[in-house]
């Protein structure tokens, strides 16, 4: 999977200690991952094990303190300034004084593009997400479902090839989580882009992804590499395949092998 | 009984009025008879006495009927009003010559006007324009019983005037001084307040940014800035006068002063308030200084700007006002307020403060409106 296709995200050797009151904190110890073009790969482990830190080191939103990592071959520096990936967060952080609307195209006022690209594109994202008929609305006036896939939709509007999700149905509903997760999937199929997700759920991160990254805490390391064997097309009920199952077990026993449930 | 719903307001009215009845005259005649036993004597209420009672008596009587709520309001704020009206158009000419049956009366009409807002307060129409009628009529009747009351106490108890005037004097006051006020307003408010406020509002909002933007500006102004507040308008006042000389210009100085820290405080904590989250999502967009400032943290800061705004409005006001006492052509609020006091002109020194009060309410107001068109996402103003 990743000799083939360029890297996307290559990190080696990649530590992170944070300077606390409490002295020194090893947030990430020596991760080596290779991510290719168009791969939806999962971190999962307890609270603790780095998983956003390692999302936001792609990011650039933290400065890793040891190692190498590049994204799309440049530093996440440059990768940041060159708007290489959408980043959505645990919640919406719709802007309130904005219509939908104008939340969508906010990147897209940023980056300065004339009026009419951003309609277009604005309109094209919100299909993408099925919100089209809510750009009026306020954030507020939205569910909290509807108001994370306009945060998608703010993500995928300016068309980076890369896609940083930091749990962002942690704070849904099971039952919209399930729908949401179905169609990221499909727009996942649809888009060809790369998919960072980061989840503390066993099948939310088998479902959905082609690799699953475990990770364990103190230091925040990864602790296994699972391939899912699944195949792309994946309908809701394949989470009761054998197939399915054998991977979740994989997961959970990665899980525990790094001693996560010790506390 | 199942006719009747008694409130103890009419029960304690109609007390009072029998209490009147058996007290006897509501006021002393202008002349002893005894006295001057061939001067013409002028009875007080020689009229309207058994108007007052019946009215009285009737109104409560009435009220305590089981009838609708509308109706009884109606009933009870005719009665209330008409006695109201009667008793302070009789006590005219016989001033400071009320008896207890005047108080006695006054207090038993007092009673039917609470109990006719409480009986509204009670309502609840169905139509928007009752429901917004009504949000006009209850504070109304209250602020008239608040004048009602202190008409009637000045004028029967014959307060001197240098003490309390009746309001009926303040408002004859304001409606033969319309020029001389209109005036000071001018020079006072459109001069020295509009000024001073606007340039010490954006002074201390542009304060507030550079601070946050350089960082030793943050460091060594704030602390100043706090000193600042801490000055005594009292004696900053005269030397800005030195300074600006006695028009506006030192009025309008002092007013900045007063207005600058208010502004400062709340924008810093304001540019302060946006989420982490929030100016993470700028950061991935790679967002700069002023566009993140522009499109995030000032939008997210417009609550705590609005609050400075109007703490604002009410300080300008009076820091404009003081300041006048230390030195002003002869022209002003405060200038009128400080030499009509010397002059026992106390109806004077009431007219300019009932225009204050109104300039400073429409002020605040016109300011709280542009605050909920401009913040209409927050959570306080769209409610919840």
């Amino acid at each position: 999977m990743t000799g083939t296709s360029p890297a996307v995200v290559a990190a080696s050797r990649l530590g992170l200690t944070f300077q606390t009151n409490d002295g020194p904190v090893q947030a990430l110890s020596n991760v080596d991952l290779t991510i290719g073009k168009g791969e939806f790969v999962s971190f999962i482990g307890p609270s603790g094990c780095g998983k956003t830190t390692l999302l936001r080191v792609i990011a650039d939103l933290e400065k890793p303190t040891s190692g190498t990592i590049s994204v799309n071959g440049m530093t996440p520096e440059q990768a940041r300034e060159k708007r290489a990936y959408g980043y959505v967060f645990q919640a919406a952080a719709l802007f309130p004084w904005r219509t939908i609307e104008r939340n969508v195209g906010l990147p897209l006022e940023i980056m300065g593009l004339s009026k009419a690209e951003q309609a277009e594109r604005i309109k094209r994202t919100l299909d993408l997400v099925n919100l089209s008929g809510f750009e009026k609305k306020y954030p507020w006036q939205l569910s909290g479902g509807m108001q994370q896939r306009a945060s998608i939709a703010r993500a995928l509007a300016f068309d980076a090839d890369l896609l940083l999700m930091d749990e962002p149905f942690g704070a849904l509903d099971e039952i919209v989580r399930d729908h949401l997760n179905e169609q990221l999937l499909e727009l996942w199929g649809r888009t060809n882009k790369t998919i960072c997700f980061v989840t503390h759920s066993i099948p939310e991160a088998v479902y959905l992804s082609t690799r699953i990254v475990v990770m364990s805490p103190r230091p925040g390391r990864v602790s296994d590499i699972i391939e899912s064997t699944l195949p792309k097309e994946r309908p809701l009920d394949i989470r009761e395949t054998p197939e399915f199952l054998a991977i979740a077990a994989r997961v959970r026993d990665g899980l525990r092998a790094g001693h996560s449930y010790d506390d | 009984m199942s006719w009747l719903k008694p409130s103890w307001q009419a029960v304690l009215a109609i007390v009072l009025c029998v209490a009147g009845l058996a007290l006897g005259a509501i006021a002393a005649p202008k002349v002893d008879p005894l006295v001057q036993p061939a001067g013409t004597l002028i009875y007080p209420y020689a009229a309207t006495s058994w108007l007052i009672f019946g009215a009285l008596l009737l109104a409560a009587l009435i009220s305590m009927a089981r009838i609708p709520s509308v109706v009884e309001a109606v009933v009870l704020f005719i009665g209330a009003h008409l006695v109201a009206w009667l008793l302070i158009g009789g006590i005219a000419g016989f001033e400071g010559l009320a008896r207890a049956p005047y108080f006695l009366l006054l207090t038993a009409a007092w009673l039917l006007g609470w109990r006719c807002v409480a009986v509204l307060s009670g309502l609840r129409p169905m139509a928007s324009w009752a429901r917004s009628a009504l949000r006009l009529v209850i504070p109304a009747i209250f602020g008239a019983w608040i004048l009602i009351l202190w008409e009637a106490v000045t004028r029967g108890a014959g307060i001197p005037f240098i003490l309390l005037p009746p309001p009926s004097a303040i408002g004859q006051r304001i409606a033969s001084s319309l020029p001389v006020l209109g005036a000071d307003v001018r020079q006072t408010i459109f001069k020295a307040v509009i000024f001073g406020y606007i340039v010490g509002s954006g002074a201390g909002f542009i304060t507030a940014v550079l601070a946050d933007r350089v960082p030793f500006l943050r460091r060594g102004l704030l602390p100043i800035g706090n000193m600042v507040s801490a000055l005594p308008i009292i004696g900053v006042a005269p030397i800005m006068v030195m300074w600006f000389g006695f028009d506006w210009q030192s009025k309008a100085a002092v007013v900045i002063i007063m207005t600058f820290f208010p502004m400062l405080v709340n924008t810093v904590a304001g540019l302060a308030a946006s989420g982490h989250m929030e100016r993470d999502l700028m950061r991935t967009y790679a967002s700069g200084y002023w566009q993140t400032l522009l499109k995030l943290r000032l939008p997210a800061a417009a609550p705590f700007i609005f609050n400075a705004l109007k703490i604002n409005s009410t300080l300008a006001l009076i820091g404009a006002i003081v300041a006048e006492f230390f030195g002003t052509p002869v022209v002003g609020m405060g200038f009128r307020i400080s030499t009509e006091v010397g002059r026992m002109n106390i109806d004077m020194v009431w007219a300019e403060i009932a225009v204050a009060a109104l300039a400073g309410s429409v002020f605040y107001g016109v300011v709280a409106l542009v605050e909920r068109a401009v913040t209409f996402w927050h959570p306080s103003v769209r409610g919840g």
